[in-house]
């Protein structure tokens, strides 16, 4: 039997067997993911908005460090964050280093720039159409960046998708600042990492199956939402 | 008032439902910075429940290198420091950065290789003469390149035979800068000569053809030892909590756990702390 | 706020003048209707006056403070009811919240669309949804009303119901300057027509006289169909 056969039938297993100690690393990883998605929404969705519609210098600039960022590696988002908590850095006396808080924080910052750039891509795309017509009845910035923001509710989900897919994908800032400790921040991937090592490349991929597969049905979810809501709304 | 209250308490139950692994009650616990083997080889899975249900607190293991497992200690952002590099520790408490090391237990290296064993070396019993025909042949060598305890224990050996195996760089002598499960994965598709620990090899499973080919040298002895991160260095460490995992490693009953570990019939760590001070 | 004064308006892009130095006023009273051919100007001459761009020199000028609206070819609707379109609208203009739904459903009433108040506003006919935009308008009881194109895109039946509650905004003495490039509807609906030509006012007449003796060659031409829109 070939690894991959081997796999199919560990994830079968896996899924089938709904062992604890399985289901508490798949809702750790969740959890910690849509948190990190959240935060990163409630400040990257109105920065996007506001550079979106506002126009001053160095605009073009934040534009594109924003866009380089979303191509930030993991690891790097998990080091500076590290040095951060550590007991030896400014933020140790807090102490969550190693606990899901810090987990959350470090893809935060990495899932920042991607939800951030989206939205400030899609409002752009949206206030192209609504400039003078918002301008004409007297919007301020401010309030046309809410207003964008409601209005591109659905295509905005896209963007929430995008940066928890990529929070819940990445192994390098949850290992580093998670410290992959069993049973606190142990998470679908570097679960997936631990099981590599150990050689135990059916099991690493069976779990990779379901990762995929949450994330298939999130996304499958998403679409459905947008396609109900573009049908109800125009 | 009333209605603001009613809120809060709304939304605290709605964050405990959407996170409920998150809200979950804490017990006291420590943060001890331990060794990607030790982890890899089932230990703690199988010693650390034990101790927990004993003490009535959580330890959390953070497995890395042994070298950076030691620089975790260092920041201070671990309790204990449980690793295997006698000569690293000693100088580690020597520079004021851990007190109280405690010897625990030993498990030893071996020299793993392709059952083809183009080097000739299968059955010998001098880890330096082995390592010797593996460079004069240039066969493949994995090395884990990554401070940990296995790494350095792979240098001093090399030390010893004379052969520096950085020339070797680029040819036969690879540096993978990966834990020892990355490295046996590497080196069982390459089919290269690999130092392991005993304890990961026996739990490991992508062996391919590789086999032990080199076991028995008492210079490939692994001590591990255990100590708390200075305190006085460090004041937010938890003494109380780390000395009292420390105390029951060595204790009788700790001793007796870690020598009953096995896998598959065989023991992987024997247990030789000093009668308690 | 009336007369509104164009002081020797310009507008230039990239080097080229779209919009040749312009002096005019417009007064109340009148139905202004800016006529002429595809890419004339017409629509640039709306923004500047609305204030929706800046001339590039040359001064506008209203003789005092009061409400002014756009309504323009394409409507643009949010993402939320025909009702809530307008009383968004209505806080934008200041109107304190317990006002704005009466409002806007006495707005919706003089259109006709009071029985989809509730409706998703994309989701209705375009002839519904520049009716609505004219609702959006009148619940802002405006002085002035600009106009680009309002029927440009609609067929002749919703045309119709367009100019019908045009013809009300004006009836409620509300100053309406728009823009057409058809003949049939500047015969309808204006008082007055300037005529405009390469980014210039080429004529500017009382309608009849325009369209029964144009002064300009190139207004006579526009007339005979022979220019293109």
């Amino acid at each position: 039997m070939n690894t991959f056969s081997e796999a199919a039938l560990e994830s079968a297993r896996l899924l089938l067997g709904l062992d604890s100690h399985l289901l508490a690393i798949v809702a750790l990883s969740l959890e910690v993911s849509i948190a990190a998605a959240l935060c990163a929404s409630v400040i990257g969705l109105p920065i996007g908005a506001m550079i979106a519609v506002r126009r001053f210098p160095g605009r073009q600039f934040i534009v594109v460090v924003l866009n380089a960022l979303m191509g930030l590696p993991p690891v790097v988002a998990g080091l500076v964050v590290y040095l951060l908590l550590s007991r030896a850095g400014p933020l140790g006396g807090y102490g969550i280093l190693f606990t899901p808080a810090a987990m959350i924080i470090a893809q935060t910052v990495l899932v920042l720039p991607i939800i951030a750039a989206l939205t400030r891509q899609s409002i752009e795309d949206a206030w192209r159409d609504y400039e003078e017509q918002l301008k004409s009845l007297g919007v301020t910035p401010s309030r046309a960046a809410l207003t964008l923001l409601w209005d591109c509710r659905f295509s905005l989900l896209t963007a929430v998708l995008a940066g928890f897919g990529r929070a819940v994908a990445e192994v390098g800032a949850v290992m580093m600042v998670g410290g992959n400790i069993d049973g606190v921040t142990r998470v679908m991937t570097t679960t997936i990492a631990l099981e590599t090592s150990k050689g135990d490349l059916p099991l690493a991929l069976g779990l990779g199956a379901i990762l995929l597969l949450l994330v298939l049905t999130l996304n499958a979810l998403v679409l459905a939402i947008r396609d109900f809501a573009e049908r109800r709304y125009g | 008032m009333v209605k603001k209250n009613m809120v809060k308490k709304l939304l605290l139950l709605v964050a405990m439902m959407t996170f409920p692994t998150l809200s979950q009650a804490q017990l006291p616990f420590i943060v001890v910075a331990s060794t990607t083997s030790t982890e890899q080889s089932g230990l703690f899975k199988f010693l650390l429940p034990v101790f927990e249900k004993l003490a009535g607190m959580q330890v959390r293991v953070v497995a890395l290198g042994t070298g950076q497992a030691l620089d975790l200690a260092r920041r201070g952002d671990a309790d204990v420091a449980f690793v295997h590099d006698t000569e690293l520790e000693l100088k580690f408490v020597a520079d004021g950065h851990a007190v109280g090391r405690r010897e625990v237990m030993f498990n030893d290296f071996i020299l793993i290789g392709p059952q083809s064993d183009p080097a000739h070396i299968a059955g010998g019993k001098d880890i330096v003469e082995g390592l010797k025909r593996v460079a004069s042949s240039k066969s493949a060598f994995v090395s884990r390149g990554d401070r940990s305890g296995t790494h350095a224990a792979e240098l001093r050996l090399w030390g010893i035979s004379g052969i520096d195996p950085h020339s070797g760089k680029g040819s036969w002598y690879r540096e993978t800068g990966s834990g020892m499960g990355p490295a046996l994965n590497t080196a069982s598709a390459m089919n290269a000569y690999i130092l392991a620990d005993r304890g990961t090899w026996i739990s490991f499973r992508n062996r391919g053809d590789s086999v032990i080919l080199i076991e028995g040298d008492k210079r490939l002895f692994n001590q591990y030892g255990v100590m708390l991160v200075n305190p006085a260095r460090h004041p937010h460490v938890k003494v109380e909590l780390g000395n009292r995992f420390i105390n029951w490693l060595v204790s009788p009953e700790g001793q007796k756990t870690i020598a009953g570990y096995s896998i598959d019939g065989q023991q992987l760590f024997f247990a030789n702390a000093a009668p308690g001070r | 706020m009336l007369p509104l004064r164009l002081e020797g308006v310009h507008f230039s892009a990239g080097g080229n003048t779209l919009l040749g130095v312009i002096d005019a006023a417009f007064e109340t009273g009148s139905r202004t209707v800016i006529l002429g051919p595809n890419g004339a100007g017409k629509s640039l001459l709306l923004r500047i006056c609305h204030g929706l761009i800046a001339p590039s020199s040359g001064r506008v000028v209203w003789a005092g403070t009061g409400r002014q609206a756009m309504v323009f070819q394409r409507p643009v609707m949010l993402r939320r009811s025909a009702l809530r379109n307008i009383t968004y609208a209505l806080s934008l203009a200041g109107v304190p919240g317990v006002q704005r739904d009466a409002r806007a459903m006495e707005a919706l009433e003089r259109v006709g669309l009071a029985g989809v108040a509730r409706r998703a506003a994309r989701v209705l006919s375009g002839g519904e949804q520049q009716r609505l935009a004219l609702a959006r308008a009148w619940a802002l009881a405006p002085q002035v009303l600009f106009l680009d194109e309002p029927t440009a895109n609609l067929d002749p039946g919703a045309t119709r119901q367009i100019e019908a509650v045009i013809d009300e905004f004006d009836a409620a003495g509300t100053k309406i300057i728009m823009t057409t490039h058809s003949l049939g509807q500047a015969r309808r609906m204006g008082d007055e027509v300037m005529f405009i030509h390469h980014g210039q006012v080429a004529e500017r007449a009382p309608v009849k006289q325009f369209f029964e003796a144009p002064a300009s060659e190139e207004a006579r031409s526009f007339i005979k169909g022979e220019m293109p829109w």
